[in-house]
């Protein structure tokens, strides 16, 4: 595991479950797209929510989920939370 | 008062996906009950089943509206759908406020909380899909509807195991013939091919192992189906002065509750249905030709149900046309009220009583002209749709030829 997480990588990865998750084609969705422009409502955005938890074996808080508005906060936050996992599960590394 | 029109019907189920084609199906006496696609591991002690094999989701809904509708709530979607076509009625316009949407279904969406559950007990992961609610809960294919069609009335689901859609047609019935609503669209769905629910059933020591065989000697219980139904009622002066085509008309209503037993039937609550349904009808018992049977297939119900319509009818129960569609369509639970009123619609409108399918010969305690394997051209002024659950609760319409 790295130290410093690829964005480019993650965010690709991203997309994938966000496109997976809303049955839309990948490319209709850049890192600059915001989820209105993706037609994702708050519904939607739990259940990308739920799946992003399951491919980073993460746990995303309620009150991040309500912030999120776009695929780049979307990057952001899951980044700072598989960063924050690797803090916790090797606390000599950091 | 108003006179109730029905002036469109949806349909699907293991005969088809359009009402038109399931009713050509059926008035040729053809049976839908096949093996099961899925026989179970290890098998259920079934084979046999009325499976929607053809019905693909995705040629009505896209990948997106899936994830949000369960199989049942997609068919009752589907059949709404179709039946709305056909009535050319716009919810959109006046009719928006002044309209209804009531469905049944026994047991809701019953593939996502299975797919939950297994999550949650065997492979011991807590974090289930957020849209579990959404997809199981037995309003979907109401609340969809209502979305589809933008219509702000009363909209809810009636959940009486076998008795849901005849409920729920019953009580829109009502509210159009009383004027509390001007429009409605009623039905019922039910997607029973889920192994968790095949395994309570499979308990319950009540499904065939063949192909159901309803009035029948040698009838070895109840074959499960799948499917949707769904009626839009109108009041018949509006129906009229839009120049809507009317196909068909209720023209009542009876419920009651054995208040007897959980799942042992009785005669009595059957009976009442049937008598209060030709009170609320103002009709004769000499004016029904034709009753579509609860007719199950199992040895209790078949046996009840003709004592209960002797009861009701006397004499008249010896001329009376007696058949069970669930020989063909199976027994769609929640939906069956739905499905079978549609068939009763086309029966009388068309002149042909549907048989009861897959009959190998008579049973003394079944004697009732149960129109055997082959259907039977006959013009009937009114006929009865009845459906009896499990919990006692009986309902039975009565519909009128136009």
């Amino acid at each position: 595991m790295p130290e410093q997480l690829d964005t480019d990588e993650l965010g690709a990865q991203i997309i994938r479950v966000i496109a997976r998750s809303q049955r839309i084609p990948v490319e209709s969705i850049k890192l600059d797209s915001t989820f209105e422009e993706l037609k994702i409502d708050s519904l939607d955005g739990i259940n990308i929510v739920f799946e992003l938890e399951k491919e980073f074996d993460i746990e995303i808080p309620d009150e991040g989920v309500q912030n999120l508005r776009s695929v780049r906060e979307t990057v952001e936050g899951v980044r700072q939370l598989i960063e924050a996992k690797h803090q916790t599960v090797r606390p000599g590394v950091a | 008062m108003h006179r109730v029109a029905v002036t469109g019907v949806g349909l699907v189920c293991a005969l088809g996906n359009r009402a038109k084609e399931c009713w050509d199906r059926i008035s040729r006496g053809e049976c839908g009950i096949r093996p099961l696609q899925d026989p179970g591991n290890p098998p259920y002690k079934f084979s046999y089943g009325a499976e929607a094999q053809t019905f693909r989701p995705l040629d009505y809904l896209t990948e997106k509206d899936l994830l949000m509708l369960e199989r049942f709530a997609q068919m009752a979607v589907v059949a709404a759908r179709e039946a709305v076509e056909q009535s050319g009625i716009d919810f959109k316009a006046e009719l928006a406020d002044d309209s209804a949407v009531i469905t049944g279904s026994s047991v809701g969406g019953q593939f996502s909380e299975e797919e939950g559950y297994l999550r949650l007990y065997k492979e011991k992961v807590t974090r289930v899909s957020p849209l579990t609610i959404p997809r199981t809960m037995a309003n979907a294919g109401a609340s969809r509807i209502s979305l589809d069609f933008g219509i702000h009335g009363p909209a809810y689901t009636v959940s009486t195991a076998c008795s849901s859609s005849n409920h729920a047609i019953g009580q829109a019935f009502w509210m159009v013939r009383s004027g509390q609503v001007k429009a409605a669209i009623a039905g019922g769905s039910e997607a029973v091919f889920a192994e968790g629910l095949l395994r309570a059933w499979e308990a319950m020591r009540v499904v065939s192992p063949e192909v159901c065989r309803p009035f029948s000697a040698g009838r070895r219980g109840l074959s499960l189906g799948e499917g949707a139904g769904m009626l839009v009622l109108e009041n018949w002066e509006y129906a009229k002065a839009r120049g809507a085509a009317i196909i068909g008309e209720i023209a009542g209503c009876g419920m009651s509750s054995d208040a007897h037993h959980i799942t042992q039937p009785c005669v009595e609550g059957p009976a009442k249905a049937m008598a209060w349904a030709l009170k609320d009808a103002n009709l004769r018992p000499e004016q029904i030709g034709y009753i579509n049977a609860h007719g199950t297939g199992t040895q209790a119900n078949d046996v009840t149900e003709t004592q209960a319509i002797q009861a009701t009818f006397g004499r008249h129960a010896e001329s009376l046309m007696v058949s069970s569609s669930k020989s063909m369509h199976g027994h769609t639970l929640g939906a069956a009220g739905a499905i079978e009123a549609i068939v009763t619609i086309f029966a009388l409108q068309n002149g042909i009583i549907p048989p009861t399918a897959n009959f190998l010969g008579p049973d003394a305690a079944c004697n009732l002209d149960v129109v055997p394997n082959e259907p039977r051209a006959a013009t009937v002024e009114a006929a009865l749709s009845n459906t009896f659950a499990f919990g006692g609760l009986n309902a039975t319409l009565v519909f009128k030829r136009v």
